[in-house]
């Protein structure tokens, strides 16, 4: 193999220069650090070192060459035992003519790999199997018991703490005080001032020393108050917990848990009141969980936990205190990234998450007494996200309408819409609706508020404008 | 407002391209001259020191003073070839980068010392949050020098895979964690590392580095509030190289008087340190990973240097500051002080250091040669096309293996 000496930049900004001198010549043998020739700009002349070793076998450029571009050929090295012909068969003018163009980096993945390297692509029939991903089987005879989404968070924490001791959970307010909204409540009693940890009024810096503790070998839970005040530490989350695995070519992994309340709450404003499902689920390394109900809370908190991945888990604080049965079990836990459907209709299929399955059943209640029969599915998890199950459920009904608490641009629906249209378009009877806040700041007056927050009537409106019921 | 002009204040730097440099202005204290606290010292209760300068190599090359660690001529030896093999490796680097071997590189020209005896001084199992201008503790810690040059030519050996830019290394095995671009995020991460050490039951501890433009970032702050809060077993280090690309240290610094003072306020152990002065460096090191190791918690050290080339290969410092600035630096060069003080011990000598640098030179050049015969940026093979989704996330996801069969790699 012939070695090619290439054009220097003597800044950043240079583009070409002029070879101002040749000091070796044809024949000549060169050591790695040797000057073989001198080039300038207008601003300045550098001399030019020969990076590798062997025996000049071709000056490419002519001494004062003008114009020369950076990075083209100036001249051909014989490497040791070579002789003149090996400069036929790879370096010479031809080369000059065709290397000084920079690659487009879209070309290197397609020159690279070698044969054995590169898998035929797999015919369409032989896709990656899915796995099918269920909740647990509930025993015949299994108690049923009610309670708060709020405990049943609580449970879900306090039973993986017991399981794993690498599992400690730290924010504000999270230790003596319970939790701003008790979701901690007695944790700090059961597994002490160690694994219940108050921080100070540092979201950034929180999260970032959470970040660290599992890329330490423990398993953080951290609790943002809510949110919206995460927002601070938002860099921690996507660029550190989610691409370091990545980034470090799968050395370094980030098992932790962001969790907290997120959505609108009742007449606390614009900056405490954002749904980021969205945002979140827009960032590949991420799983993103929003559940409505306690047992999905419990089981998916749990998985949670147990996940070898940075989740953010999404609560919402006007659901803490609500009751749901949840089964009586030693050791609850569900899938992450399979959707639940709540409810099996055949007219229309409604999606939601969080807070607005409530809406959306309730929804469904009513326009069964109108003759209208929907599915409603709970997303559960937002990334990955279970499109197969809408897609399914498309299919049978012919129309969706996406329903969520946050704002419209690329929201979770619009994803929703833009996966059905492209993958079930022949099965659609009406284009897909969606539901969603006014595209303001959530304003603080209960009317405004009201005005701005989509619920079941709004629901209703889209599930009649997608089956033409009006 | 006829007073306005006199209360809008942009500080600016002392000097100017085309302005006389002339550093007598800092007033530095003499090596040798800094008391040394034990190491469970009050944090607040380094108030000398974050003022001071921890300084052990005096203007004759000779160790002085109660900072002096007192290591043997192996360790100086050592300690000379890796910051020699450093300088060498950046130097030629930096030609292959103009060469288009590689898109990007940064060298640490004048700051070899504060990697290099850092890395020495700590535990090899202490963890290292670096920046990015610390391969001098890759070189210390052993790495194979092949596999840093195949990383930044993102060639099929690359240990990224392709997914980093240049000199971004990660090495796990090493304990030395993958390089931030956006700066400062390490800060708290080492904080919160080295708590999980501590819950743990072990004595390790985490040290981490940032420039001396970082400190201005809230991670610099929070790490610090968190490290006082915690009593974390933490080295946090300042590399004040008196330049943020074209911003000079004074931006950052505000009307602090160091940025090691800065610690002050959290009452965390603070010292600033001549970061030139191998000697120092270690010294510093060793006494506050001894610190943290007994459960003392927190050292915030500066250390004070010089970057005495460009910020990186996108860089043309000659545009804003002068280019004979970092020959009056006054704190000399960390090779030249090292080997100065061996060759007076009468461990070292003029030719033994030229046979230094031609074996270093070799090993640099030979190393690359082999990088290249795993591929080139240019030509390949790089990381293989199909490995572009994994790692993604901890298990391989069946969507993300679609995607790699939809896109036929």
């Amino acid at each position: 193999m012939t070695i090619e000496v290439l054009m220097p930049a003597l800044s950043p900004t240079m583009e070409e220069g002029t070879l101002a001198k040749w000091t070796v010549k044809v024949g000549d043998t060169v050591s790695s650090g040797d000057v073989i020739a001198e080039i300038e700009t207008d601003k300045a002349t550098m001399e030019v070192e020969a990076v590798e070793e062997g025996v000049v076998g071709k000056l490419l450029v002519e001494e004062g060459a003008e114009g020369v571009k950076v990075n083209a050929p100036i001249a051909i090295l014989l490497e040791e035992g070579e002789d003149e012909s090996a400069l036929d068969d790879a370096g010479g003018m031809k080369s000059a003519e065709k290397a000084p163009e920079p690659r487009a980096d879209s070309d290197v993945g397609t020159k690279v790999p070698e044969p054995r390297e590169m898998p035929q692509p797999a015919p369409a029939s032989a896709a990656e199997p899915k796995p099918t991903a269920s909740d647990p089987e509930i025993p015949a005879g299994t108690n049923m018991v009610d309670i708060t989404v709020r405990d049943a968070l609580r449970d879900a924490m306090a039973e993986e703490m017991r399981r794993d001791d690498t599992v400690f959970v730290m924010g504000e307010e999270v230790a003596e005080y319970q939790g701003a909204y008790k979701v901690t409540r007695e944790l700090l009693q059961e597994f002490g001032a160690k694994r219940v940890v108050d921080t100070p009024i540092t979201e950034h810096g929180f999260a970032g020393l959470g970040v660290g503790a599992a890329f330490g070998g423990l398993k953080p839970i951290v609790e943002f108050m809510t949110f919206n005040f995460a927002m601070q530490a938002i860099d921690h989350l996507i660029n550190s917990a989610a691409k370091t695995l990545y980034m470090s070519g799968g050395q370094m992994g980030c098992p932790i848990v962001f969790r907290g309340p997120n959505g609108a709450a009742s007449r606390v404003g614009a900056q405490h009141s954002q749904d980021y499902s969205a945002w979140y689920a827009n960032v590949p390394g991420l799983k993103v969980i929003a559940p409505y109900d306690a047992a999905d809370a419990k089981g998916l908190l749990k998985a949670a936990i147990r996940d070898p991945n940075p989740v953010v888990f999404l609560e919402h604080e006007l659901m803490y205190g609500t009751s749901f049965e949840i089964p009586d079990m030693d050791d609850f836990v569900l899938p992450i990234g399979k959707a639940k459907v709540r409810r099996e209709g055949s007219d229309v299929t409604i999606t939601a998450h969080s807070r607005m399955v409530g809406f959306a059943l309730e929804a469904a209640e009513k326009l069964a007494e109108q003759g209208i029969d929907a599915e409603v599915i709970d997303l559960r998890t937002i990334r990955p996200l279970d499109t197969d199950t809408v897609i399914e459920s498309v299919k049978k009904t012919n129309r969706i309408v996406c329903a969520e608490e946050g704002w419209g641009q690329h929201g979770v629906g619009a994803e929703i819409a833009a996966r059905v249209v492209a993958d079930a378009f022949d099965y659609l009877d009406a284009p897909p609706a969606r539901v969603f806040q006014k595209d303001v700041p959530l304003p603080y007056a209960a009317n405004l508020e009201a005005l701005s927050l989509p619920g079941t009537e709004d629901i209703i409106a889209a599930v009649k404008t997608v089956t033409y019921a009006e | 407002m006829s007073n306005g002009e006199t209360r809008f204040r942009v500080p600016a730097p002392p000097f100017r391209p085309g302005e006389e440099p002339d550093f007598s202005h800092l007033k530095l204290p003499k090596a040798g001259e800094a008391k040394r606290p034990d190491p469970t010292v009050e944090g607040r209760e380094t108030q000398d020191l974050a003022l001071g300068l921890v300084g052990v190599l005096d203007h004759n090359h000779q160790a002085v003073g109660e900072w002096d660690p007192k290591v043997s001529a192996d360790v100086l030896r050592e300690g000379l070839k890796h910051m020699v093999l450093t300088r060498i490796y950046d130097e030629r680097m930096l030609k292959l980068q103009r060469q288009g071997k590689m898109s990007f590189y940064m060298k640490s020209k004048g700051e070899e010392a504060v990697a290099v005896a850092a890395a020495m001084a700590l535990r090899d199992d202490d963890m290292i949050f670096p920046s990015y201008r610390q391969q001098g503790m890759l070189f210390a810690r052993g790495r194979d020098i092949v596999d840093m040059m195949c990383h930044c030519i993102s060639n099929s050996r690359d240990n990224l895979k392709g997914r980093q830019l240049p000199v971004h290394y990660t090495w796990a095995e090493g304990n030395f964690f993958t390089i931030s671009g956006n700066l400062g995020t390490q800060f708290p991460q080492a904080v919160g590392y080295a708590m999980a050490c501590a819950y743990k039951g072990e004595d390790r501890i985490a040290a981490s580095w940032i420039g001396d433009g970082t400190t201005a970032e809230g991670d610099f702050h929070g790490a610090l509030t968190l490290a006082s809060t915690y009593r974390a077993p933490t080295i946090l280090n300042v590399v004040n190289n008196q330049w943020a690309i074209s911003s000079y240290q004074g931006i950052a610094l505000g009307d602090a008087p160091t940025f090691a003072s800065k610690g002050l306020g959290y009452c965390l152990a603070s010292i600033r340190v001549d970061g030139n002065d191998f000697l120092a460096v270690y010294a510093a090191t060793q006494w506050a990973a001894e610190r943290a190791r007994a459960g003392h918690g927190t050292t915030l050290l500066e250390l004070f240097t010089y970057r005495a080339d460009a910020h990186s290969t996108s860089d043309e410092p000659s545009k804003y500051r002068p280019k004979t600035e970092g020959e009056v630096w006054p704190l000399g060069d960390p090779i030249e002080r090292l080997k100065q003080h061996l060759i007076g011990l009468g461990e070292w000598d003029q030719a033994r250091h030229e046979q230094l640098e031609e074996e270093m030179t070799q090993l640099v050049v030979k190393s690359y040669k082999e990088a290249e015969s795993h591929g080139t940026l240019h030509e390949g093979p790089l990381a293989p096309t199909q490995t572009i989704f994994e790692d993604v996330y901890a298990e391989q996801d069946w969507r993300l293996k679609r995607q790699r069969q939809d896109l036929g790699v």
